[in-house]
């Protein structure tokens, strides 16, 4: 019932729009789509909740279309109810936040016939029960975003971007058909059921497990197939960036989850050791490269690597304690690992919604020539606040509770008897430790150049605030994020059937704990109350308010800053994004990126200026991607000619082509 | 046996560790001399309490010679000869102090994982100070290969039998006589390197193997 | 009743952590002044600097924005906060499970990150010095402090301060390696997070020299007076870190009595008074580093700890 409900209002997606495509360019067409897409969303996130946490029996079902021996299976378990939730959430709200940005949008007719299709494939991705529903709509989630992605060809280099996407998606999308054909064995079994029954030999099992690091990582954005998910997710219009940041990489996710976790069996200990460090190097690259960032937009793509590579981290551990057997942390793990997924979409999203109203409000993505929004734009700035101390792990908000728990998880893993896990997750340890603090940096720049100090251009001074809607919809992810902070047990204890169904057990119950903290193994050992951390910080810092201005004075006056008796009138003599990260840069950039610095100055008596310019390598695309390419061409133009050979030429390759199969018929025994 | 006793042995074994670390870190070679004062001092401490420990007087007269070799008279005299050869007094690193140390950090999980599997019947407590031993051992080799100061290579030279005493003395039973030879050839090849360091300077104007190494020879 | 009890000796222990911060302070800067052969100031200046500065008004540069001002009360709020949740003289305070050591860190990295907001925020170059610098700092200090949460969560079997306290003062608890090391860790990202020397000079507003102070620069009045006092709190929880773990005698355990209560109060400002004056003796000894050694400084306690983390996952009885 719930399954055929869903199946439907997907179904209602793609009528909408063939009525995009014939609407034309008016404002009515835009709010029709995206307010039916807010409402299928929405009903959705209320099939997809109710089934959660109604601990009914998975459904399924099957629908006469596509192969004729095969049909298409769709299934709705513990899993998929989670996903669906995440991915319809993140949906409604980017149909609410459309609802108001759309109407900014130029090229309507290139972006909302898209738009219901890209919510319909990845709803049906995460519904998909068989292989060949899978694929078909994980491809169609890549090409309907890969036609937004290019809905603006004209401006900057987003056809460079559009291409990049194409190629890794195909890629991707290369491995995960592999994939599934090592799972479904030589009889063909392509549906999920089959394949669950099943379980590959262990070397087969090694190379599913690569190929699906290939394909669903690459779609997600590990290191080192992470790079077109900077150049993409700034080239699509805003709301498509949260959808492809905040909600497809969770898509990704789940497609780990659900082949390695769900359909491969029984995991061998050495697996965890590929996946965490590839998680752990994804980590710290990604804030590493989002601090040397200067555009908005790439710098929260870049930063959703750092994310990616979090939820990773737990899914990593998951595997080793369920390699060992320790069913208990790996509940912990598993339940680290999918609580940040959740919390990284409503925060990254709502981050995307903010620098959309940014670009709307001034028609910059570029930092530089932003600043002192918080005057001009006091709502935005302030969601796009929350947003950035809630991605900074900063209690009482949603990211610190997820962090928390992989640390947690990380703390139980000396249990584990393998010794390169022994040495393996401390220093995974460290490297997450240290990209959150690196996380905070990133953000106290991004939050800072833009909303704060002064103006730099005329478009910051002039900028509007944006319309209601818009607004609303960033107000209600804040929310969110501070509910899940301060009342996390409710998220765990939602969590609890998908981590039962994968790991075997689930986490104590949070319900009953006092005061509503959270425990994750036992109260001896750990427990932490958001509830009491927020109520403690907001009575303190009211009553020391309160106390100080009733007590001591509440007297305030204006005057200009602090100059050192040197007015300086230009804006521009404030810290930039560029020299806000130089310590950093040139702490870890001089090893990582060959960050290097050049000061041009002009000899005494030249009027020109001195210019510093600061080169930033981006070595994984030139030591990977860079020859790979260049190979390609080479092959290429060699193989070009083959186009201008003469007609004898071409008859003597029928010939010789003809003379070697008459051969290889001789000598085949 | 677990008690105080051992757990001093093994704190002054880990501390001897980190003041090998401590030893990567310096970049003035005052600073280095010192520490590597501190270095033999630790040393001349563990190697007592392994005496108190183990009952084994003779180890009493291997601490003293640390002690008044190594951390008094071979710190002092280098004192001297940097003094009146005017060798200048920053350390030039060949890798920088961070990834120095990250290598240093490998070379202990490489010590430990070898010394644990080695050693797996023996007493856990021996086999850890054995793995430190190692450790010392490999950071000393460290130091000589990312330093360029020759008087560096020394300190690293000493480190290095600084941590083989350790080892000695853990594993129970190393005799007198053994030390005492083992001391005056350090002594021996201390007073040689030091009439070389003079000749080269003298010659060369010089300590700075990069520099030396362009007199090296014809290169073909 | 009991209950009654246990909320007024918390209430007690965040108003005396209050009320100790800035004596703390003051007793540093005596020594200090003592072994530079001067007077110095009354021990009860740092109070007297407070309310003066609570007294003023508040002069705010033009387009400082409303988060300028809310940041003084988040700041104080948050290291308050987290002050009052670190044992002092009792362990086991009511609300001490609230959050563990891994929230206390959090929580001063979101008043780092604040204050880091209020230096970007008027517009001028001494703060953006202040906040770039403070953050390549953190980067640093902090996951070396989280490394070093690591070692005593491992050694203890728990990440509630209560709990590893009373594991330090128990016998069970032998002299290990990893736990030295992670004192030398801890000492060292102490001296970082409190801009001390060597890593930061307190007491100078030159912008070579100077990494808190140039973020603060702008406040004034009651709002600088919050600030310092939120300082002054963070000295005096990493003092009381570095009591309660590593010199845990003479605390009082959950529940006692009202002499257990005395006794524990008076070891407590004991350990203020010797970490006061070894802090103040070690900074008189030492000079002030350049700013891009710092990496290397905490480099090395970053190493340190992941070193003592490594020790305890490979040999349990390390």
């Amino acid at each position: 019932m719930t399954l055929t409900l869903a199946l439907s209002s997907i179904a209602v997606l793609p009528v909408v729009s063939l009525l995009a495509i014939f609407g034309g360019r008016s404002l009515a067409t835009t709010r029709i789509v995206y307010g039916t897409s807010l409402a299928v969303s929405l009903a959705l996130l209320a099939l997809a909740t109710t089934h959660l946490l109604g601990t009914g029996p998975s459904l399924s079902t099957m629908l006469p279309l596509g192969l004729p021996w095969l049909g298409a299976h769709f299934r709705i378990d513990a899993l998929g109810a989670f996903f669906l939730v995440v991915v319809d959430l993140g949906a409604a709200a980017a149909s609410l936040f459309a609802l108001g940005y759309g109407s900014h949008e130029q090229a309507p007719q290139r972006v909302l016939p898209f738009y219901p299709l890209f919510l319909a494939g990845m709803n049906l991705v995460v519904l998909a029960d068989d292989a060949f529903t899978f694929l078909i709509s994980w491809e169609f989630m890549s090409l309907t975003s890969w036609a937004l992605v290019i809905a603006h060809h004209r401006a900057g280099d987003n056809l460079h971007a559009g291409y990049v996407y194409l190629v890794m998606a195909t890629f991707g999308t290369l491995a995960l058909l592999l994939t599934f054909g090592l799972l479904a064995g030589p009889d063909g079994g392509y549906g999920f059921a089959q394949m669950r029954a099943e379980p590959p030999s262990p070397g087969l099992a090694a190379m599913v497990l690569i190929l699906t690091l290939v394909g669903a990582g690459s779609k997600a954005g590990l290191v080192p197939l992470h790079v077109w998910l900077p150049l993409a997710h700034p080239a699509a219009p805003s709301h498509v960036s949260a959808l492809m940041s905040g909600v497809m990489t969770k898509v990704a996710v789940y497609g780990f989850v659900r082949i390695v976790l769900d359909l491969l069996g029984p995991p061998a200990w050495w697996w965890s050791v590929v996946v965490l460090a590839l998680a752990g190097i994804t980590c710290v690259m990604g804030v590493l490269y989002a601090l040397m960032q200067h555009d908005l937009k790439r710098l929260l793509a870049y930063h959703t690597v750092e994310n990616i590579g979090i939820i990773f981290i737990g899914l990593g551990l998951a595997l080793a304690f369920k390699a060992y057997g320790m069913t208990a942390a790996a509940a912990l793990a598993l339940t680290a690992g999918l609580l940040h997924a959740f919390n990284h979409s409503i925060f990254k999203s709502l981050l995307f919604f903010g620098s959309g109203a940014v670009l709307t409000a001034t028609g910059e993505r570029d930092m530089e020539h932003l600043g002192g929004l918080i005057h001009r734009m006091p709502q935005t700035a302030f969601v796009f606040l929350v947003g950035c101390a809630a991605i900074s792990a900063l209690p009482p908000l949603n990211g610190f509770v997820s962090e928390w728990l992989t640390f947690q998880a990380i703390l139980l893993s000396p249990a584990l008897p393998s010794w390169g896990l022994k040495f393996l997750v401390p220093a995974v340890g460290a490297l997450l430790a240290m990209s959150a603090a690196l996380a905070a940096a990133c953000f106290v720049k991004a939050f800072g150049v833009t909303f704060l100090g002064r103006a730099r251009t005329l478009a910051a001074e002039r900028a509007q605030e944006t319309d209601s809607i818009s607004r609303a919809a960033m107000i209600v992810l804040a929310a969110l994020c501070l509910i899940a902070g301060v009342v996390p047990g409710l998220f765990i204890d939602a969590l609890a059937p998908v981590v039962e169904g994968l790991a075997g057990e689930r986490m104590p119950v949070q319900r009953g704990v006092e005061w509503l903290s959270i425990v994750p193994i036992a109260e001896s050992r750990s427990s932490y109350n958001g509830l009491l951390v927020f109520v403690f910080m907001v009575l303190s810092g009211s009553l020391a308010a309160f106390a100080i201005h009733r007590l001591a004075s509440d007297q305030l006056r204006r005057a200009p800053p602090w100059d050192c008796g040197y007015p300086d009138p230009s804006p521009r003599t404030q810290y930039t994004a560029g020299s806000f990260a130089q310590p950093i840069r040139r702490v870890f950039g001089t090893m990582v990126f060959a960050a290097s610095e050049r000061t041009d100055m002009p000899p005494p008596g030249d009027q020109r200026p001195a210019r510093l310019v600061v080169v930033v390598r981006d070595l994984i695309w030139e030591g990977v991607y860079a020859p790979v390419a260049a190979g390609v061409w080479t092959l290429s133009e060699r193989l070009n000619r083959l186009q201008f050979l003469t007609i004898r030429q071409y008859l003597s390759l029928v010939f010789c082509a003809l003379i070697t199969l008459l051969l290889v018929l001789a000598i085949w025994p | 046996m677990r008690g105080l006793v051992f757990d001093i042995a093994h704190m002054l074994a880990g501390g001897l560790v980190l003041v090998s670390f401590m030893q990567l870190y310096q970049d003035r070679l005052y600073a280095l001399l010192n520490i590597f004062a501190l270095h033999a001092l630790v040393l001349a401490l563990s190697v007592a309490w392994q005496a108190y420990i183990q009952d084994a007087p003779h180890l009493y007269v291997t601490a003293v010679i640390a002690l008044v070799f190594k951390a008094i008279v071979i710190p002092v005299v280098l004192h001297r000869i940097i003094v009146r050869l005017g060798i200048h007094r920053e350390i030039e690193q060949v890798v920088r102090v961070g990834p120095t140390m990250l290598l240093g950090m490998g070379l202990v999980a490489l010590s430990m994982v070898v010394m644990l599997r080695v050693t797996a019947e023996a007493d856990p407590l021996a086999r850890e100070d054995l793995a430190f031993a190692l450790c010392v051992v490999l950071l000393g080799l460290l130091m000589m290969v990312t330093r360029r100061n020759a008087v560096s290579q020394v300190v690293g030279f000493m480190s290095i039998e600084n941590g083989l005493v350790l080892a000695a003395t853990g594993a129970k039973g190393m005799p007198l006589v053994v030390e005492i030879s083992i001391a005056f050839s350090i002594l021996i090849a201390f007073i040689v390197i030091g009439i070389f360091l003079f000749r080269i300077r003298e010659r060369f104007d010089t300590v700075d193997i990069q520099a030396l190494d362009r007199f090296r020879g014809e290169r073909s | 009743m009991a209950v009654m009890l246990d909320l007024a000796v918390q209430g007690a222990q965040m108003i005396v952590v209050l009320l100790l911060a800035p004596l703390l302070t003051g007793i540093g800067r005596k020594v200090r002044a003592r072994l530079l052969r001067r007077r110095g100031p009354p021990l009860i200046q740092p109070y007297r600097d407070l309310i003066r500065l609570l007294r003023k008004e508040v002069v705010l540069a033009e387009n400082a924005s409303w988060l300028f001002r809310v940041i003084p009360y988040l700041v104080f709020a948050a290291t308050w906060v987290a002050a009052a949740l670190v044992p002092t003289f009792q362990s086991g305070l009511l609300f001490s499970w609230s959050a563990d050591l891994i929230a206390i860190i959090a929580l001063l990295g979101s008043a780092r990150f604040f204050l880091a907001l209020a230096g970007l925020d008027v517009g001028t170059s001494f703060g953006g010095i202040g906040s770039s610098r403070e953050v390549m700092i953190a980067s640093l200090a902090e996951p070396a402090m989280l490394m070093v949460v690591f070692t005593l969560a491992l050694i203890a079997g728990s990440t509630q301060l209560s709990t590893v306290a009373a594991f330090m003062t128990s016998s069970d608890v032998g002299l290990r390696v990893s736990l030295g090391l992670a004192l030398f860790a801890l000492i060292m990202v102490a001296i970082a997070e409190n801009a001390r020397i060597p890593v930061d000079n307190p007491a100078t507003h030159l912008e070579l020299t100077m990494v808190h102070e140039a973020m603060v620069l702008e406040y004034s009045g009651r709002h600088l007076a919050l600030i310092e006092l939120a300082s002054q709190l963070k000295l005096l929880l990493y003092v009381s870190l570095i009591g309660c773990v590593f010199v845990p005698w003479g605390m009082a355990p959950a529940g006692a009595g009202a002499q257990a209560l005395a006794i524990g109060l008076a070891a407590y400002l004991g350990k203020l008074a010797l970490g006061a004056f070894l802090l103040a003796l070690f900074e008189t000894a030492i000079a002030k580093m350049r700013v891009f050694r710092v990496p290397e400084f905490l480099g090395a306690a970053l190493m340190l700890g992941l070193l003592a983390t490594l020790l305890l996952f490979v040999s349990r009885s390390l």
